[in-house]
């Protein structure tokens, strides 16, 4: 296949770098582990036996493949052919269960006893602590006080599953604190710990490999899409951005397709210029975060600044490095849907379609709104988890 | 410009004290007043600490005083302005110690020439990777003949302590064991990591830093290098007494 351009959006170099931005910024303490992953991550996910068992827990153990739904009434609303990816359909209840799958069985091939997670929503904890009851590993979850709070299902979730959940209290109480605590966690245990990222963030190799265990979804698109439809490729993929996952997974297969029109959603919390905000890519620049170079919140000075959203899983100043360089180099674009805004999308597709997301993937179903579709255009959202965990919040507004 | 470290190193190379403060700790204007404490109590280095919001290596003490730090609205350029002020005042060594995105900011070029003009000795960016130093920023620290000083650990493979051996200028920091800052376990097998590390006759002087907080501590470290670095003990002296002066005068005495 013939590309016209050099760039290649989907694999990092060797150094860990999609364009400028990635890298393994980590104090040495950390070095031995990361770099063991490193050159171990891509041996162990192409063995035989890994495939096998990652293909069979995906099918078997968390339900894969999810629906590709083509939902009638929301495409009658916006005059256009609308699909969602059921990734709400996985067991545990998000896209999140498809990356610890496959950590976990790195872990197992490193010789790993002992886990921890951060987790914003709950729903990387709760992945995390899923597949570590079924391998009978120690799980230990960081979360931010104020999620623990706002998502409290999923903490009693993680505690019935046998994780002990550790609250982060310093910062703004969110996720980057509860990165941090992981991060101070594994310095002190760098023997028998593996340390899960939840999304397509932190040093190389974990954008990378998180990104490979998570590129499933894009990978059933196309086969469910050409049943559906006789093509592949759909003309536009939309979904939310946290720190990346599942908008990396849904692009996957579709980034050095250059038709595909991809749209990735960032929370603009309050609105974008009101110092309530997570829309990084419109609010950042530059920076170095949990350990890669990427766009991020912050101060003139380098103080990476507090974010703020409604959806405890899009409440993060950064964002992965591919996707940093997908908005650099303009291969996506980057839409900010605001707190009221995901709410009102939240209780449009409960009511249109009975289906109650989360209000992270609600932040792509807004970006409906505000784009442009033709009738013909074939449109797939990524509906990254269901909405139960988010009750709490969406009782204030019945 | 003559690096004081260098200088220190070719006349002492036992029992150095090194201690580490919070730049704009407890006060934003208090970090010349602590920097010239520790000088007259005999410190023989200072390791002045660049605040961050998200200190990933350090502990509870070292994180509330960069918390603290910065909202006294503590900066590089502040700290800078401070050194300059006091420039005839300060004879001890001094070190920068603090995360890469600050500095990043600042603009490592401008960061390196402003730390020489301010009298600084050397820098540790514990999560700048070697690969990226040696590609892309080395030519500013020896423009401005400032050490670059890496840290190894316990884990550190031997291959790799030699690598850093041959980057760094003034000293190797020696991570005492696998914690972040403030941890009062200095394991108990030490002694073989030590003295390995003895064994490979690196070219730069040892300090050892981490899970060093008293006499006990420090003089053990002194054992296998040529000093040891204090943190969070210190900290949480200058926490718990506001008066400087008396604060680290106390402290030092029970070290040494
Ligand atoms: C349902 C759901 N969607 C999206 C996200 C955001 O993460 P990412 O951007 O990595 O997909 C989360 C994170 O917690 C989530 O729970």
């Amino acid at each position: 296949m013939k590309k016209n351009s050099l760039q290649i959006f989907s694999e990092p170099n060797s150094h860990g770098y999609y364009g400028e931005f990635g890298g393994a910024f980590i104090p040495e303490m950390l070095y031995d582990n990361i770099e063991n992953l490193r050159q171990n991550y891509l041996k162990i996910s192409s063995t035989k036996k890994f495939k096998q068992e990652f293909d069979l827990l995906l099918k078997d153990f968390a339900g894969r493949p999810t629906a590709l739904y083509f939902a009638e009434n929301l495409s009658k609303q916006y005059n256009t052919n609308i699909y969602l990816k059921r990734e709400d359909l996985c067991h545990t209840g998000a896209h999140k269960v498809n990356n610890t799958i496959g950590q976990v069985l790195v872990a197992l091939a490193l010789g790993k006893k002992r886990i921890i997670a951060e987790t914003g929503a709950g729903q990387h904890g709760v992945a995390t602590a899923t597949v570590c009851a079924l391998k009978g590993l120690e799980c230990v979850v960081y979360m931010g006080e104020k999620d623990i709070e706002r998502q409290a299902p999923n903490v009693a979730r993680m505690k019935m599953l046998g994780a002990k959940v550790i609250p982060a209290t310093s910062g703004s109480k969110t996720l980057k604190d509860a990165t941090n605590e992981a991060i101070r966690d594994w310095i002190n245990n760098p023997i028998d710990t593996h340390y899960i990222i939840g999304s397509v963030v932190g040093p190389h190799p974990y954008p990378d490999m998180v990104a490979k265990f998570q590129s499933v979804i894009s990978k059933e698109i196309k086969v469910q899409l050409f049943k559906k439809t006789g093509s592949q490729l759909p003309t536009h993929v939309i979904a939310c951005v946290g720190g990346g996952s599942n908008a990396a997974g849904a692009f996957y297969h579709f980034l050095e397709e250059k038709k595909v029109k991809l749209i990735a959603v960032e929370a603009a919390g309050c609105g974008v210029n009101t110092g309530f905000s997570a829309a990084t890519t419109l609010l950042g620049t530059t920076g170095i975060l949990h350990g890669s170079k990427s766009l991020l919140m912050q101060t003139k000075d380098g103080q990476v600044v507090e974010p703020h959203s409604i959806s405890a899983g899009l409440d993060y100043p950064g964002i992965g490095p591919m996707h940093a360089n997908l908005f650099k180099t303009k291969r996506a674009s980057f839409i900010a849907i605001t707190d009221k805004e995901a709410l009102n999308a939240a209780f449009n597709l409960s009511k249109s379609e009975g289906i109650i997301p989360a209000l992270e993937s609600a932040h792509a179903l807004a970006a409906l709104s505000k784009l442009n579709f033709k009738k013909n255009d074939i449109v797939v959202v990524n509906l990254s988890g269901r909405g139960d965990k988010d009750l709490n919040t969406y009782m204030k507004y019945l | 410009m003559n690096n004081k470290l260098i200088q220190l190193f070719q006349t002492e190379n036992k029992n150095l004290l090194n201690i580490y403060c919070t730049a704009g700790f407890p006060k934003k204007e208090s970090t010349i007043e602590v920097i010239l404490s520790l000088q007259k109590n005999g410190v023989d280095m200072v390791e002045v600490g660049m605040p961050y919001s998200d200190p990933i290596a350090d502990g509870d003490v070292i994180q509330a005083s960069n918390m603290v730090a910065l909202n006294n609205g503590m900066t590089i350029e502040l700290l800078f302005k401070q050194l300059n002020s006091a420039i005839k005042k300060i004879k001890v060594p001094i070190i920068l110690m603090g995360y890469l995105n600050p500095v990043l900011q600042y603009g490592i070029e401008k960061f390196c020439t402003h730390a020489a003009t301010a009298g600084v000795s050397g820098i540790i960016l514990p999560d700048l990777p070697m690969y990226e130093y040696e590609n892309l920023y080395k030519k500013y620290f020896l423009q401005n003949n400032l050490s670059f000083i890496n840290l190894i650990t316990p884990q550190t493979s031997t291959k790799r302590i030699l690598e850093a051996d041959n980057q760094s200028t003034g000293f190797i920091y020696a991570v005492s064991s696998s914690t972040t800052t403030g941890s009062t376990n200095l394991g108990e097998n030490k002694k073989e990591y030590f003295e390995k590390i003895s064994s490979l006759k690196l070219k730069n002087n040892l300090m050892i830093g981490f899970g060093i907080s008293n006499k006990k501590t420090f003089n053990n470290a002194c054992k296998y290098a040529a000093g040891a670095i204090i943190g969070s003990a210190y900290i949480k002296a200058l926490a718990k007494n506001s008066n400087i002066e008396e604060a680290t005068n106390s402290f030092i005495k029970t070290i040494r």
